[in-house]
This record gives C-alpha cells, sequence and structure tokens, in this order.
C-alpha cells in the first residue's frame, strides 16, 4: 500500500491549483444541454462552453492524451495527472470540461477503431464541445435485448439508406451527430448482422420528436429514420461488426456515470443542509435519526472511493484482478447516488417536495431533480437487472438462463 | 502509487488460510464448538503462533515482526474466512496495540517482548468505555480495580487482561489472581470466547500514557474494530463462495438453480456488496497508520458499513442453499453466527455511526 503519488505529482497538483484558481467563478454564456452540466459560478471570468473546452486542452486539463493533429493535448496518458485533475477540479468553484456521449462514449471508440478520415472529422469539433452527439441505440422493441434492433441500413450504390426508429435517445434534439446501430445484414445471427454507423442529424429523412421525462425536461427522444441517405465511409468498423464496437462504447459510458467524488461532493452538501436547516428548532443534524442515515450513506460513499483507489492502483499497475471490481460499479454507483438524494428528500419532508422555482426551494431543487435523474441512470446504459445478470454470469460465472426459441 | 496488499501479505495471508483449511476442517470446528475437544483449539491456536501471528505489530526491537496494521487485517480477514478457533483481535492486535501508545518504555519492553514469545497473552475488555450496559463498570482507586466487564475478548487461557475504567484509563491485571472472576459467556458464535470479568479488589498497573488521554485506547478500539470488519470481510466472502458453488450444482425444476434468476441476482447483490469493503478495511489499515486525519472516520465507517453489508450476505447465502443452509449438518451456520457477534463487539454500527460523526466536528 502506498498512496503518495510521488513528488513531480506535488509540482502538478500546485498547477492544478493554481489554474482552478485563476478561472475561479468562471460562468458561461450559453446554456448546456447536460441537466448536470455546471452552469458555471459567478464573479469569475464569462464566456462560452466552448471557449471553455479549448483553454482546458490547451493545459492538459482535458483530452490529455488526445494526439494533437485530432484536437487533443498531445500529452502521454498519465492515470495519475488525470486523477489528480479530476480532483482539483471537483473541490475548486471552476467548472470542468463538458462530457456527453460524443466526448465520453465516441471519442473513445473512435480512437480505438475508428479510420483516419474518421478521426480527422470527427474528434476535434466533439472535443470543442461544437459537435454534439447522441447514441442511437435503443429501439421501441429492443431495450435490454440490444442486439434484437431492427432498424435497417442497405447499401445502395455508394450510400447506407437507413429505415427504421430508435428511441429514448438523449440529447438528439441539440445533435449534430448520432452514432447508431442499424441491422445491416438482415440473414446473419442476430449478433452479427449490426454496423456502427455515424449519421449527420440533419440529413434529410430524420425526424425528431422529444420525450418529455419524469423530470419535466425533454431529455430524450424518438427518432425516426426514412430513407436517410449517409456516405457509405461513416462507418465504424467492419460492416456486421457493429456490435463489438458499441460494447466497447458501452463500457465507457457504464464507467463514468456516479464517480463517487462526486457523490461525495454531495453527502458533503446534504451535510452542510442538515447543519443550517432545523426541524423543531433544532438542526436536522441533531435528530439521531437522520444523523445515523447520514452516516450510512457516508460510508457507503467511502467505501465506493477506497473501492475507486483500488480501480485506479488496478490501471496502473496491471496484472491486479479486479474483474468483479470493475463490474459493480454501474450498479452500485447510480443506485447510491439515488439513495442519497432521496435521503435528503426525506430529512427535509414536506420541504423536500418543493420543485422548480417554488419558494422555500433548497440548493436550487437539485434534491429532487438529481433523485429522479438517477432513477433514469439506473435504468439507462443498461438497467440494474441487467448489471445483476453480468455480475452473475460473468462475473461469478453462474449460468446463462435457458434460451426461449426464437430469440 | 499502489492501492492494494505487497506480496508479502498476500503470501502471509495465504499461509494462514491454508492452514486453517487443513486444521480447522468443519468437522474440527464442529469438536471444538461442542466443547468435546478442548486439545484442537489449542493445537490450531499453536499452529497459527508458529505462523507468527503473535509477533505480527510486536517492534522487532521487543523481539516481533514489526508489521503495520494492514498485515494484521489480512490475517483477520484470513481467520473470518476460516472462522479461525483462535484468539487473535484482542491478544495480537488490540493488546500490543494499547501496550505500543499507552505503557511505558519499561512497560512496554516487559510487556511487548513477553508477547512475542508467548510467554504472556492478553484478553481484553473495553466495551464499557464504547457503551455501558446494566450492572457492567469498572472503577479505579488505591491501585486496585473493582465492577464488572462484559465481553471480554480471548480472555480464557490468557495471562493477562486488559481493562478500562469510564476515563479511558487502561489497566494490566493478572488472570491468574485470587481477586479476579473469569466467568465464560455462551454466544451464538462458539468459535471463538468471550466472557465477563469481575474484580474484586484486584491489583492493577496503570500503562502510564493512557492517564491523561484516551487516545491509546481509541487506537486500541480502532484496531479492533478494523479486525472484526476484516474478519467480517473473510467470512462473507466464504459464505459468497460457498453460495454461488452450491447454486452450481443444486438442480430443481430440471436445471440448476444457479441459472433462475432471483438467485442469480442475490449472489450478484452479495458480490456488488462486498467488493467494495475490500478497499474499505484496506484504506481503514491504511490510515490507521498512516494518516491520523482519516484514521477515525475510516476504521469507524468501516466497522459499520462491513456490519451491515455482512449482515445481508450471511442472510443470502443462506437463502440461496435452501433447507440445507439452515441446518447444523453444513455448518454454514458458524459464519452466519460469527458475522452476527463481529457486528455487535466494540459498538454496533448505530454506536460506530455516531462516533464516525463526532470524529469530523
Ligand atoms: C434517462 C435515460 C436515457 C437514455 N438514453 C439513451 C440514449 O441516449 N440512447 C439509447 O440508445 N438509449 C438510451 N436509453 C435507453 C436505455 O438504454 C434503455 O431504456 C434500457 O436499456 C432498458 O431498455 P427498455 O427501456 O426497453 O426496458 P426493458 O428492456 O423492456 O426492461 C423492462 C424491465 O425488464 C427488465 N428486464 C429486461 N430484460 C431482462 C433480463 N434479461 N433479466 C432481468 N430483467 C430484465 C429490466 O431490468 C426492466 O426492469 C436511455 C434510458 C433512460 C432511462
Amino acid at each position: 500500500m502506498d498512496l503518495e503519488y510521488g513528488p513531480e505529482y506535488q509540482d502538478f497538483t500546485k498547477e492544478v491549483q493554481s489554474f482552478c484558481k485563476k478561472y475561479e467563478g468562471l460562468s458561461f454564456i450559453d446554456s448546456s444541454n447536460n441537466p448536470l452540466g455546471s452552469s458555471g459560478g459567478s464573479g469569475g471570468p464569462k464566456m462560452s462552453r466552448s471557449e471553455w473546452q479549448k483553454i482546458l486542452i490547451k493545459n492538459g486539463y482535458f483530452a490529455r492524451s488526445v494526439p494533437k493533429e485530432y484536437g487533443g493535448y498531445g500529452g502521454e496518458a498519465d492515470i495519475l495527472r488525470s486523477r489528480i485533475i479530476a480532483a482539483e477540479f471537483s473541490k475548486s468553484k471552476t467548472p470542468g470540461a463538458m462530457g456527453g456521449q460524443g466526448i465520453d462514449m465516441l471519442v473513445p471508440t473512435l480512437l480505438e477503431m475508428g479510420t483516419e478520415e474518421q478521426k480527422q472529422a470527427y474528434i476535434k469539433p466533439t472535443l470543442h464541445g461544437e459537435m454534439i452527439w447522441c447514441q442511437g441505440y435503443s429501439e421501441p422493441n429492443a431495450g435490454s435485448d440490444l442486439a434484437s434492433l431492427q432498424t435497417k441500413g442497405e447499401l445502395v450504390g455508394d450510400e447506407w439508406v437507413i429505415n427504421g426508429q430508435k428511441i429514448w435517445t438523449s440529447t438528439a434534439q441539440y445533435s449534430q451527430m448520432c452514432f447508431c446501430l442499424v441491422r445491416t445484414e438482415p440473414d446473419a445471427p442476430k449478433h452479427a448482422g449490426i454496423s456502427y454507423l455515424l449519421i449527420p442529424m440533419d440529413t434529410p429523412g430524420i425526424e425528431i420528436r422529444p420525450l418529455v421525462d419524469m423530470t419535466l425536461n425533454a431529455g430524450f427522444n424518438e427518432v425516426f429514420f426514412t430513407d436517410v441517405k449517409i456516405p457509405a465511409g461513416n462507418i465504424v468498423g467492419k460492416r456486421g461488426e457493429g456490435w463489438a464496437v458499441a460494447n466497447a462504447t458501452l463500457g465507457h459510458e457504464r464507467g463514468s456515470l456516479a464517480p463517487p467524488d462526486a457523490t461525495m461532493n454531495r453527502v458533503n452538501m446534504l451535510m452542510h443542509l442538515m447543519k443550517k436547516e432545523t426541524l423543531d428548532g433544532k438542526p436536522l443534524i441533531e435528530h439521531p435519526i437522520y444523523r445515523d442515515r447520514l452516516m450510512q450513506i457516508q460510508g457507503k460513499v467511502l467505501a465506493q472511493q477506497s473501492h475507486a483507489l483500488r480501480l485506479l492502483s488496478a490501471k496502473l499497475n496491471p496484472g491486479t484482478d479486479v474483474k468483479i471490481g470493475k463490474m459493480i460499479q454501474k450498479l452500485t454507483g447510480t443506485e447510491l447516488r439515488h439513495e442519497l438524494e432521496g435521503l435528503a428528500i426525506d430529512v427535509m419532508g414536506e420541504i423536500g417536495t418543493l420543485y422548480e422555482d417554488s419558494p422555500h426551494l433548497k440548493n436550487d431543487g437539485t434534491w429532487q431533480f438529481i433523485y429522479m435523474y438517477f432513477l433514469g441512470l439506473i435504468i439507462g446504459g443498461g438497467t440494474s437487472q441487467i448489471q445483476k445478470n453480468i455480475i452473475a454470469e460473468r462475473g461469478l460465472g453462474m449460468p446463462k438462463e435457458p434460451k426461449v426459441e426464437g430469440a | 502509487m499502489y492501492f492494494g496488499l505487497s506480496d508479502e501479505q498476500s503470501f502471509f495471508q495465504d499461509n494462514v488460510r491454508r492452514y486453517l483449511k487443513e486444521h480447522a476442517t468443519i468437522d474440527n470446528i464442529k469438536h471444538i464448538t461442542s466443547g468435546d475437544e478442548k486439545n484442537l483449539s489449542a493445537e490450531i491456536h499453536k499452529g497459527l503462533l508458529n505462523l507468527g501471528i503473535n509477533g505480527l505489530l510486536i517492534p522487532e526491537k521487543f523481539g516481533g515482526l514489526g508489521l503495520d496494521l494492514l498485515f494484521a487485517a489480512v490475517v483477520s480477514e484470513a481467520l473470518g474466512g476460516g472462522v479461525g478457533p483462535t484468539p487473535f483481535i484482542a491478544s495480537y492486535v488490540m493488546a500490543p496495540t494499547a501496550i505500543k501508545h499507552a505503557g511505558s518504555k519499561s512497560q512496554q519492553e516487559n510487556y511487548l517482548s513477553k508477547i512475542a514469545t508467548n510467554e504472556y497473552r492478553f484478553g481484553v475488555g473495553f466495551s464499557e468505555f464504547i457503551g455501558k450496559r446494566n450492572d457492567a463498570g469498572i472503577s479505579f482507586s488505591d491501585n486496585t480495580l473493582n465492577g464488572r466487564a462484559m465481553f471480554v475478548l480471548d480472555a480464557d487461557d490468557a495471562t493477562h487482561v486488559l481493562l478500562t475504567d469510564e476515563q479511558g484509563q487502561i489497566f494490566v491485571v493478572d488472570a491468574k489472581s485470587a481477586n479476579i472472576e473469569i466467568v465464560k459467556l455462551t454466544t451464538v458464535d462458539k468459535t471463538r470466547q468471550y466472557s465477563e470479568v469481575v474484580c474484586n479488589n484486584l491489583e492493577a498497573e496503570l500503562l502510564k500514557n493512557s492517564s491523561d488521554s484516551t487516545d491509546p485506547l481509541i487506537h486500541a478500539i480502532d484496531a479492533g474494530r478494523i479486525m472484526l470488519a476484516a474478519d467480517s470481510l473473510g467470512a462473507s466472502q466464504t459464505m459468497i463462495n460457498k453460495a454461488v458453488d452450491y447454486a452450481k450444482e443444486r438442480k430443481q425444476f430440471g436445471r440448476v438453480i444457479g441459472s433462475f434468476q432471483a438467485v442469480k441476482h442475490m449472489c450478484a447483490e452479495m458480490a456488488a456488496d462486498l467488493e467494495p469493503c475490500y478497499a474499505m478495511v484496506w484504506h481503514a489499515a491504511h490510515c490507521h497508520d498512516n494518516s491520523p486525519n482519516e484514521a477515525r472516520l475510516m476504521a469507524c465507517h468501516a466497522k459499520a458499513h462491513v456490519s451491515e453489508m455482512s449482515k445481508g450476505i450471511s442472510k443470502k447465502a443462506t437463502e440461496v442453499h435452501g433447507g440445507m443452509g439452515f441446518t447444523d449438518l453444513l455448518g454454514l451456520h458458524y459464519w452466519f453466527k460469527r458475522i452476527g457477534l463481529n457486528r455487535q463487539i466494540l459498538g454496533s454500527p448505530e454506536l460506530v455511526r455516531e462516533e464516525a460523526y463526532k470524529a469530523q466536528i
């Protein structure tokens, strides 16, 4: 056990800290379409989100290991430096880089499996926040059983012609591009008939219908494709290999949904709230029942933070066995965050139900919002039940369900 | 940066595991817990002493191995995993920690070197400092102790016992004195011994540095808590392994029960609950020695959190076994009960979480 990063990292930490200090209170002049995206602070410099992305990249605090020619910083992949950057930004009052499905999922996938042309065309604008992506996987009849998807793609001349429907497509209404799973080999077995296509969202024949979710935002959409034509080269991997490409991307998504440091920030925020808010004249934190529930959750988050250190160490020290350790992240991280946000509502009681712009709202109503939002994340990206199947079957080696004929 | 066990730690742990696998078989555990084979537990204890468990935390200058608490934690995990029927937590972790921090130079030299040679073995009775039950409590005056300490750990056949009064002063007493009465308690966990100690004008030696600060006592208690968390961690892992193995073999409705999702999901939940506990226990042990600011918080939370997770696991793993899980024959209940004791000893989850809160304000 050695939790020291080494002296060169101490200097680096100081450097990041002073950078954060310089931009403290930075606020954005444009809005975010990610509901958890930072709205920035106050009292600091003002700029657009895209300008901020560029400054972060230039200083190596974002897209650090992405090659310069694709718009990244062009540094060595350095897991510890990335970790320090994340930790220092989360402690500071300076917003970090924007995320989203393009940045978190598509860019790593293209770096791994994209053609040179694709990397040149897409990575830079995506990193700069100028090209927003949506993920076109799920369909009305293909959710957990994603590989049963039916949206069709036919190669006619040098174009793919796409017909079908996607659903639950987050941010489609703001997106320039969609990475999409399409059945291109109708005669091949289920998993072998899928291709991974890159579709410009302004292509004729695409219709987007926003769907309002329980938070009352239109977080996702239905997307209809009618004879949508895109160039034959807009495919990642080979024909029929889309399933493997998609699974690489899902891995990136599952790791990044609920980082424990963010959850611990919320625990601290809740503790602060419980010291300030009173019930029968006594701070909430002085009510033993609420205090114990807060401590229970703090213990769980601490366990996940320690666990994250173990996973970090496993990345630095290849050969460490953390197979199950990685598989549990999506399940435990999203469930815990949901539980924590729900506790905040409980301790506030009726006040906890206030929403939107109601009088007496606490912390801008974020507790209710994130409580519901994380129920969405428990379902999206592979439901908790599917995660348990994965842990049991791939982690513990338990047998698969008997197959139903035709499924 | 490296977060995990060293090769030496893993190696030592494997040795303890292997030893227990060979000697603390279910049959032997049955004999020991039904009380018909007293020598068997003494033999196992001796075997583990040969591996060096008594000297782990004793500084080299006093003849010990001079290792850190993480080392002790991995041993404790192995003992939990194999329901090791042997003194450990009090005798070889809490007592050395308390003496190291509270003893004068000469007290350290005297006691620690004799623990290292196994001439002395300590029981520890600190429960009353954490939460005093009816009729319990020790008071000190005129160099003697009076009163009763409950749930004293590892006192059976010990040469000495460490006791505390309400102020948190720590005393060494002679377990063979005529003024001490050590009464065995019968708990559900028969793999380890718990006692009640009654003092009647019992001569006591104060550990010098415990008179003006409770830090040494708290340090020893927290070390014990991390050991209990580690013990439950090991016990839980064994229960999960047994449940998963059983689920892959047992058939109903023409298929192995492990292919039923209800069963699979119970197993996945157990694994997901336990996995972060490894990191938490290791981290708590590491902080205990290296990071005073986080030490208390991590020790208390590790004890409480692992206790909660283990309780759920011990229930689910039993359920996966169906009626067989409920039998004495299978012996799964030894782990269930061990986890049950670990949860209550040195502070149940609610009490320890309250300490965790107070440690951060
Ligand atoms: C907030 C949010 C954002 C999303 N964003 C996107 C996006 O951007 N792009 C995209 O493509 N998709 C997106 N999704 C879709 C998401 O991936 C699916 O909703 C999810 O995979 C579940 O599929 P489903 O909704 O069809 O539910 P179903 O698969 O019908 O599941 C219904 C219930 O049955 C259970 N179930 C199904 N199969 C099994 C099984 N084998 N074993 C046990 N239980 C099972 C499920 O766990 C669930 O409880 C999003 C979803 C949400 C909620």
